[in-house]
């Protein structure tokens, strides 16, 4: 090796590469420290000071639903509280809105016309508004139009359905709960059990089976068998009381809970079925004329031939719909929901701390997004293994 | 490629609207005189506060009005006003980093506000408070009556607080449900989802003017917080402050000494002292507070009117009376037993 | 007669599915029992939906709050008599796109005629004269425009110039826009409307159209950062399209609007509408990004190889020969991406900027229309359902066009 032949480093695609990231390194750091002296100088000059030291203090403030909340709480607390109600709803929503897509993707290619055109509509209408003016409408226009409060509906139970939500009663546990819970645990190992000798029997005669079901019935025969064989049941109804104003206890979904969860199911359905609609038409007809050769019903079909295809199709652009429905769930402020959204908003105007707030909202938005990413990436790797 | 190019030309022009301040004044005064207008943080849409109005294709209001009268004391122009719609979460930002000259937004004058985000107040126009409308049909009278009950409250300020502190002080629960839009808020109130809502007094008015039937719904008579509204300005300009401050107390001066927009061209002949002072015809006023003419409180009264053409134009409307039933409201003139009072011009 | 007929016969055509309303209800609407039950279900639930809403709209809404109002809900606190300026925009805009339509036709004459259609509908509307003119005038121009393009088009020459020209003035439209509705300083004829002034239906459009424009470039450069084989630069795409993805849009408008000043040496001062476009343009290039990384991965490796081949540099492969596919096959979804940017512009309130949905809510604070928020809802709904839908569809045919899927 010459010194000639050595190709110069300002031509060594190795070395140019390096250099071009350190470059790229050095200009974001130099960026991201002209921006922080400019804050600080900015934050020096207007008075603005930047501190968490007040999410110690006490919040005085209410919140209608979710964890009990006192207004000695503090801003902290509050804080969890809009999470956990974050939380709920999203998590309830992401379901809910799957099945309701699922749905209505598979009626978008009905055979029957009047099915087949309104929830062509149903898509066209709610894609193209937008969602917080569909969730005032469900809000005022559905919910609000409920029996008042003095005349809710009885539904045995007792049930009570009116303008405040509906209102349950609520289990409570008893001096037995302990004895029961053990029995229970007791139920999950049996469940199981019966599940994996179910499945084994299954491959040794190669048939196709439901062992889940076996597993499932076991578990409920434990816990049914245990219930009654208790000296006390374990689990006591608490009804609903009607107050002066309110019902007090009992299980109860508030109407604004309710429709932001409707509001989120329905718009983000919209998208979902027509992502599960191009992933049944991506699955190729001869796939379901072999399904039919072989005598598969319908629902067999889908079941076993036509979805587990189109969910590789339909598991990405699904993940960013669970991504949109998260995010779209600040937008309950519109409705009165005390979600993580509507808290901090609170919390931003009681103390005055724009930005700390602002910060704590956008890292909790993406703590979400991102255990959703984590997850459903993970459910693809399985879809795509299950696929081979 | 082309699309590249287009964008860069995009960049290329909206780079202009950056615009960098080179050889500014620094005092808030003179950055207003080189603009050529007044940056008026102002709200949106709150009834006779802050609204759109067709008729005049701009904003109009009772706090809009003030914009005007400090941008007419300015250039003798009520037009010269940029509106900026603030949020109550950006408004105090927006006004310590001088996006905005002055914030005149149904603001609250507190202790934190004033001291610890370091703002000066101005004269209180509007003294507010915080009520509760309740249906005729609740039974409801008073406010340990409302224990359990669902209150609608609107975000933002501190309406929640003050909630808050008075169930604290009565021992009571109550349920209060949030929101941050006005119409979704008296929908829900209107449609019997709450027991009762809450709001400061001019809400209140307003609010029952959107209802169904505004007969079935009376407001308590009780308050529960004290809320001076008052014109903000940062600290660290004094000029400006009494600015700010001596526009406000122009308008209520001139109520007091029966100056008004129709009667003020005729009143340049007046021999009372009081009025010669207001109108600029003698001392030297407008000098000394750094504007350019003297008669600077003529043309506020004559171009926007006295502080009771003010109330009745935009306040009036929503039901809100200066005196009821022979009993003076806190905004009536102090003449009349009311807390309007001005500081006298000499 | 019977040979006659005979021939008759053979020339009948084979025989079509045409078949009576009755035989088309059977077979779309009660072939089975659980259709015949979902058919009655879904026209129960019409009729009571329908219903209700008719007889509202119909008894005891009061509309005149739009006529009043419509001024402000198109373009906000804009000076009434500068409104020319905003009509000269739309015969401009229409005046490319008619020109552009009768030149290179497809997609764009149909989008063209329905444009056309729109605004002729419009003009039978009982405005005030003068404005019934100028949007039948608009309805000639797009028409009249598509017809002149595709009498150049018979001629070879004429037609490379035309559109040349026409090429030029769409690079040139945004400055064009601008500086008509922003004014020109220190010119008398066209005097500076600052953006606190724009507002409405207009300021709707302006932003979702600078904020798709904008973020395109970045967003492709943040795709081709998520491929690059520069980790650092590969780490920080991914870091910012996940981080920006994860957050809401109204958190990002608000750290734009409230935040960037503080972020800013000194005396900077950025305006409004400028700040609300930043924050979009940061927003949706990640979601720019996503898509095409999408169109990136459907590029076969052979595609590459014979770039190499060729011997093209890495760059030049990207250019000319990765970026044209992958982008031709995202447009579609780009065109949802807009359509959701549309929507999404009602959260410019953070900003204090007063787009259609805001102007709305402000109207609705006037002492007189304080009682017509449903009216003024609905309404506000329906445009941004016409628009959404417009381009929704016209998306569609796109997709269909290029043949995205079908390769």
């Amino acid at each position: 090796m010459t010194k000639a032949a050595r190709i110069p480093f300002w031509r060594d695609l190795r070395v140019l590469r390096a250099l071009a990231q350190v470059l790229f390194v050095i200009f974001v750091i130099l960026l991201g420290n002209w921006l922080y002296t400019n804050l600080q100088a900015n934050l020096k000059r207007t008075n603005i000071s930047f501190s968490y030291d007040f999410l110690q203090q006490p919040a005085s403030m209410g919140i209608s639903e979710g964890l009990p909340f006192q207004p000695t709480d503090s801003y902290q607390y509050a804080f969890w509280v809009g999470v956990f109600n974050t939380f709920r709803v999203v998590f309830l929503g992401m379901i809910l809105a799957t099945l309701v897509g699922l749905i209505v993707g598979v009626a978008r290619l009905s055979s029957n016309w009047l099915v087949r055109t309104l929830s062509a509509i149903y898509v066209e209408t709610l894609r193209n508004t937008p969602l917080v003016v569909q969730l005032v409408f469900w809000y005022t226009a559905v919910f609000l139009k409920l029996p008042r409060v003095d005349e809710s509906l009885e539904l045995p139970g007792p049930i009570y359905l009116s303008q405040r939500g509906l209102v349950m009663p609520q289990p409570q546990p008893t001096e037995s709960f302990a004895l029961w819970g053990m029995a229970l645990g007791g139920g999950l190992v049996v469940a199981l059990g019966v599940y994996i000798a179910r499945r084994i029997y299954l491959e040794r005669v190669q048939r196709p089976g439901t062992p889940w079901l076996w597993g499932l019935s076991a578990f409920l025969l434990t816990a049914l068998g245990s219930w009654f064989l208790l000296p006390q049941a374990p689990l006591r109804w608490e009804p609903p009381v009607r107050g002066i104003f309110n019902f007090e206890g009992g299980m109860q979904f508030t109407p604004e809970f309710t429709a932001l969860l409707l509001g989120l199911v329905i718009y983000t359905a919209a998208f979902i079925a027509e992502i599960v609609r191009a992933g049944i038409l991506a699955v190729s007809k001869g796939q379901k004329e072999a399904a039919r050769a072989l005598g598969l019903t319908d629902f067999q079909m889908l079941r076993l031939i036509v979805l587990p295809q189109a969910l590789r199709v339909i598991v990405p652009p699904t993940t960013s719909q669970y991504l949109n429905l998260a995010k779209n769930s600040s937008l309950a402020v519109a409705i009165g929901y005390p979600d993580l959204f509507n808290v901090a908003n609170t919390i931003i105007n009681q103390s005055g701390r724009a930005i700390e707030v602002i910060l704590m909202i956008m890292g909790s938005y993406l703590t979400i997004s991102l255990l959703t990413s984590l997850f459903m990436n993970w459910y693809n790797r399985r879809v795509r293994l299950v696929e081979r | 490629m082309r699309k590249v190019f287009t964008v860069g030309l995009v960049v290329a022009l909206l780079l202009p609207l950056l615009t960098i301040g080179q050889g500014q004044p620094t005092d808030t005064l003179g950055r207003v005189k080189a603009r050529g207008s007044l940056i008026c943080g102002v709200n949106n849409a709150v009834p006779g506060f802050g609204f759109l109005d067709e008729r005049t294709g701009t904003f109009s209001g009772f706090d809009v009005d003030y914009c005007k009268a400090l941008a007419t004391a300015i250039f003798n122009d009520p037009a010269k006003v940029t509106y900026r719609p603030l949020t109550a979460a950006a408004r105090f930002t927006a006004l310590s980093a001088g996006e905005v000259d002055v914030l005149i937004r149904n603001t609250t004058w507190t202790f934190s506000r004033d001291v610890e985000l370091k703002l000066n107040f101005g004269p209180v126009t509007f003294y507010d408070g915080q009520g509760f409308m309740v249906r005729k049909a609740s039974r409801i009278n008073t406010l340990r009556d409302l224990n359990g009950a669902t209150i609608c409250v609107l975000q933002g300020t501190t309406t929640e607080q003050n909630l808050a502190d008075m169930a604290r002080r009565l021992g009571i629960t109550i349920r209060p449900l949030v929101f941050t839009d006005v119409t979704a808020r008296d929908k829900a109130y209107d449609e019997g989802r709450c027991d009762a809502m809450t709001a400061d007094a001019s809400g209140l008015a307003g609010a029952r003017v959107r209802l169904s039937r505004p007969d079935d719904h009376k407001i308590l008579p009780e308050l529960i917080s004290k809320e001076p509204l008052a014109p903000v300005v940062r600290h660290g300009d004094d000029t400006w402050y009494d600015i700010v401050k001596w526009t406000v107390y122009c308008t209520i001066e001139a109520e007091e000494l029966g100056v008004s927009s129709r009667n003020v061209a005729q009143l340049r002949t007046s021999t009372d002292p009081n009025i010669r002072r207001l109108l600029g015809l003698e001392g030297d006023f407008g000098r000394k507070l750094g504007l350019d003419s003297n008669d600077w409180c003529a043309n506020i009264i004559a171009k926007v009117g006295n502080y009771g053409e003010i109330y009745d134009r935009n306040v009036k409307p929503l039901g809100l009376e200066r005196i009821v039933d022979g009993k003076p409201s806190p905004n009536a003139s102090w003449n009349d037993g009311g807390l309007i009072y001005a500081i006298p011009f000499r | 007669m019977i040979e006659q007929k005979r021939v008759a016969a053979e020339v009948l055509p084979p025989p079509t599915l045409r078949y009576g309303p009755l035989r088309w209800l059977r077979e779309n609407l009660f072939s089975t029992w659980y259709n015949t039950l979902l058919t009655l279900l879904c026209l129960w639930g019409l009729y009571a939906a329908l219903s209700a809403l008719l007889e509202w709209a119909f008894t005891r809404a009061d509309w005149s709050v739009i006529p009043a109002n419509l001024k402000l809900l198109l373009v906000g606190t804009y000076p009434a008599e500068m409104l020319w300026r905003v009509w000269a925009v739309l015969y401009f805009v229409v005046f490319l796109l008619g020109g552009s339509a009768g030149l290179w036709g497809s997609l764009l004459r149909d989008a063209v005629v329905a444009l056309s259609a729109a605004f002729f509908l419009l003009a039978l509307l009982p405005f005030g004269m003068s404005e019934r003119l100028l949007l039948a005038g608009l309805a000639l121009l797009g028409g009249g425009m598509m017809g002149a393009g595709w009498l150049l088009r018979r001629a070879a020459r004429l037609q490379t110039w035309s559109k040349r020209i026409l090429l030029g003035l769409w690079v040139l439209s945004p400055i064009l826009v601008v500086v008509l509705v922003g004014g020109l300083p220190g010119s008398g004829w066209l005097p500076t409307v600052s953006t606190e002034k724009w507002g409405g239906l207009m300021l709707t459009f302006m932003l979702a159209i600078v904020g798709i424009t904008t973020s395109f470039p970045l967003g492709v450069l943040l795709a081709l950062g998520r491929r690059s084989e520069l980790p650092v630069v590969r780490w920080f795409s991914i870091l910012y399209i996940e981080i920006i993805r994860g957050v809401p849009l109204v958190t990002v408008i608000f750290m734009a609007s409230v935040m960037l000043p503080l972020f800013l040496p000194g005396d900077t001062r950025v305006d409004q509408a400028v700040r609300a476009m930043t924050a979009f343009t940061l927003f949706t290039a990640a979601y720019i990004a996503e898509n095409v990384r999408g169109g990136l991965q459907n590029i076969p490796r052979g595609q590459y190889e014979a770039a190499h081949a060729l011997g093209l540099s890495h760059f030049w492969t990207t250019v000319f020969i990765v970026l044209p596919q992958a982008l031709r096959a995202v447009i579609p979804a780009n065109v949802g991406q807009f359509i959701s940017l549309f929507k999404d512009t009602s959260l410019v309130f953070v900003a204090a900027l007063l787009d259609l949905f805001n102007i709305g809510r402000s109207i609705l604070a006037n002492p007189t229309w304080l009682a017509h928020d449903s009216e003024m809802l609905l309404f506000i709904a329906s445009v941004y359902f016409v628009f959404a839908y417009f381009m929704s569809r016209l998306s569609q045919r796109l997709e269909r066009l290029l043949g995205v899927g079908e390769r």
